[in-house]
């Protein structure tokens, strides 16, 4: 057991962290609207390769998902608007199946995933759906891949996502039955995992820069941070940061191993992915709301002004946690896998 | 990160595993609700005698913290009585650590057999949180200490040979730096023992102190340096000694409930939607609690010092327990009222026994608020706000 970094894992937390803060961060995410993306951004994280990064090597940059979590995190915690995430998990499943063009692999075309099933052909409120060239899509029991041209036009959102509705048509079946089933599956616990770990650092900042607020902020001839009542408003957040951040990490260690994990609900063994991949973004979600609410409320009424970063925080936490599924559904999903029953 | 335990930690996992399902019998744990006292002596025997109890002192032997929560994890897990096991193997580890000559060979010797316990007197009535304010006074009188005073929740005291007994040495110097640690045997004179009745079903205790006549050689640690013997004490539980995973055993019982229990429409309790979101979040819980745990107990293996993480996980497990519980005894309505024995106690009673259980384990060892404000200064770096 090492719930540590290694090295090489280290080294890709300092690179990716100055990148984040160096490129995206609060400034690029309110630059970046109405489309939700800033392709500037992109275009950078492009010329370092980290597009192909889940891609494996030497084609790509062979990062396992434990790594890509640690990108994710930071990432979430500069609330940047590029779909790193969406983009590398596509890109593995394009790789899957022989499909990966040079243009993914470099960025220079952007992959997303429909993440929920397609019904009557059109893909609702895609994560992706108002920039991506190529999007993976289960749909009638088929995996396809549409290769329209995105709108470039986002659904006004809670989020700032560039979220676009995605009519399937023309789309390439790549995959069928079982088949199709298995990769989006795969691919959509990837997704939820490198999410929660977006959501993880959303949480992290928002403590971070709470904390700092409470600190500098006086009222009644201190700051406002020395009253017990903040305090303790506060002190619950990092256990349940550090705690997503396991989940997440579990999750990542089991999607890595070969060896297929068990559910023992009622010993708590659990090593199974697509079930620490639900919990991850349960627990990841409902955390990030708690911590951006609390650092919004201690920010008074500047962390409801457009001016203050924490409001970015906060409507990104929602917008993440609930983009896949009511966190309700979710958890009803997660106990059909935990109870392996039928009843649900 | 590696979440996979080490073969040595698999291996005693498993040694433990076997134990309690060749010794943890329903008769021990149906009279631990009866009697309230959560120790079983023959229990703690057992366990010694398969060579388990050796790796429960903290810091003693070759079982590192990882194995120790291990071992009390799978107890808690279980429903084994192991409150009493776990005050007294972390009075073996002090005693370990800072115990002379004599306190290992008279006392620490016989706490390996699992024939003895230990409980601590820290509390009292006017300070528990507060706990360097404490007035039970020990004076010197020629080569001996008289002790006067009265501790609060001295837990297992019926049950115990020593107390670990917290005493005003000193009035003259700032308040924590006036405190002596000692070990009294509890059969003493001048010792009495009034039971505390709980709205739970255990037992605690108020122990009184009249002219108490102890020895020197009872003293641990140095005179008026008691708070650094309480530092040890802190820094060898590190969260670790159960307390985590409460729920654990809490959902097994209730999934046994939910599985035969009518709800709405003919249909199941484990059929109904609102049950099942319950199920998965408590699983979640459960899951965070063992590795917020498991992350103090590798820190501690790694040579730190997790005691704001000790403080993370004691918070998030035992605020999480009690919301669990309520939302369970919620969901069984009348039935989740009834107590054990009493027909049709949704999930035989176990669900009533936790609701009111829960409440305490946000209180002991440390309350919700003093692991707050151990987090926010120290951690946050928030200015002290007492």
């Amino acid at each position: 057991m090492d719930l540590g970094m290694n090295t090489d894992q280290e080294t890709i937390k300092d690179v990716f962290s100055s990148f984040f803060i160096e490129q995206t961060g609060p400034e690029s995410a309110r630059n970046s609207m109405p489309l939700g993306f800033d392709a500037k951004a992109w275009k950078r994280i492009s010329e370092t390769e980290a597009p192909g990064m889940g891609v494996s090597s030497p084609t790509g940059g062979g990062a396992s998902l434990s790594d890509l979590v640690i990108v994710a995190e930071e990432a979430g915690s500069q609330i940047a608007p590029i779909p790193i995430i969406d983009h590398v998990v596509a890109s593995r499943v394009l790789e899957k199946l022989d499909l990966l063009e040079e243009e993914v692999l470099t960025g220079t075309l952007i992959a997303g995933l429909v993440v929920r099933p397609v019904e009557n052909g059109v893909a609702k409120s895609v994560p992706t759906g108002a920039i991506a060239n190529r999007l993976i899509a289960l749909n009638e029991g088929n995996l396809v891949l549409l290769t329209d041209e995105p709108p470039n036009e986002s659904l006004p959102n809670h989020g700032d996502l560039p979220i676009a509705h995605r009519e399937i048509k023309n789309a390439n079946v790549i995959a069928e039955g079982k088949e199709a089933t298995q990769i989006f599956d795969r691919a959509l616990n990837e997704w939820k995992t490198l999410i929660s770990a977006f959501l993880v650092g959303i949480t992290r900042s928002s403590i971070e820069m709470t904390v700092d607020y409470v600190k500098d902020r006086h009222q009644f001839g201190k700051p406002i941070g020395s009253f017990q009542s903040v305090q303790h408003g506060l002190a619950d957040l990092p256990g349940l940061c550090d705690g997503a951040r396991l989940l997440v990490n579990k999750a990542a260690w089991a999607g890595d191993k070969e060896i297929p994990g068990e559910v023992n609900l009622t010993d708590n063994e659990i090593s199974d992915f697509a079930t620490l991949a639900s919990m991850s973004l349960i627990f990841a979600g409902e955390t990030s709301l708690h911590a951006t609410d609390r650092g919004l409320h201690y920010h008074g009424g500047y962390g409801f002004s457009e001016e203050y970063d924490i409001q970015l925080f906060y409507r990104r936490a929602r917008a993440w946690s609930q983009i896949l599924n009511s966190p309700s559904e979710e958890c009803l999903h997660l106990a059909d896998l935990l109870l392996k029953d039928s009843e649900g | 990160m590696d979440f996979e335990l080490s073969e040595k930690a698999i291996d005693f996992r498993s040694q433990v595993k076997e134990f309690i399902e060749n010794n943890l019998t329903s008769e021990i744990i149906s009279n631990m609700h009866k009697t309230g006292t959560f120790n079983d002596k023959s229990f703690n025997e057992a366990l010694a005698s398969k060579g388990l109890l050796a790796g429960a002192v903290p810091g003693y032997g070759d079982r590192d913290p990882v194995e120790l929560y291990l071992l009390f994890n799978e107890l808690e897990k279980a429903g084994a009585p192991y409150d009493g096991l776990a005050v007294t193997m972390l009075v073996a580890g002090i005693i370990n650590t800072v115990g002379t000559e004599f306190h290992q060979e008279e006392i620490l010797k016989k706490l390996l057999t699992g024939k003895h316990n230990c409980c601590l007197g820290y509390s009292e009535p006017d300070y528990g949180s507060d706990v360097a304010s404490i007035t039970t006074r020990a004076e010197k009188v020629g080569d001996k200490w008289i002790i006067n005073g009265q501790k609060m929740w001295t837990t297992m005291a019926h049950e115990s040979d020593w107390v670990l007994l917290l005493t005003r040495t000193n009035s003259e110097v700032p308040k924590h730096k006036g405190m002596t640690m000692f070990l009294v045997p509890m059969a003493t004179a001048g010792i009495e023992i009034q039971p505390i009745p709980t709205m739970a079903s255990e037992r605690t205790n108020a122990t009184f102190y009249d002219n108490v006549e102890v020895e020197d050689q009872w003293r641990l640690g140095e005179v008026d340096d008691g708070w650094s013997v309480m530092g040890i004490a802190l820094a060898l539980e590190r969260g670790v000694m159960g307390g985590t995973n409460p729920a654990v055993p809490l959902l097994k019982h209730v999934l046994n409930w939910a599985e035969t229990a009518p709800s709405k429409n003919k249909s199941l309790m484990i059929s109904n939607a609102l049950m099942r979101e319950r199920i998965a979040r408590t699983a979640i819980i459960n899951q965070v609690g063992q590795l917020l745990t498991l992350r103090a107990a590798w820190i501690a293996a790694t040579g730190g010092m997790p005691g704001v993480e000790g403080s993370m996980a004691k918070i998030y497990a035992s605020e999480e327990y009690q919301k669990v519980v309520g939302w369970f005894q919620q969901m069984a309505g009348a039935e989740g009222l009834l107590s054990f024995g009493a027909e049709d106690a949704a999930a035989s009673g176990w669900i009533d026994y936790d609701a009111r259980h829960a409440p305490v384990t946000t209180i002991y060892g440390g309350t919700s608020e003093i692991n707050r404000n151990n987090i926010a200064e120290r951690h946050l770096g928030l200015p002290r706000s007492r």
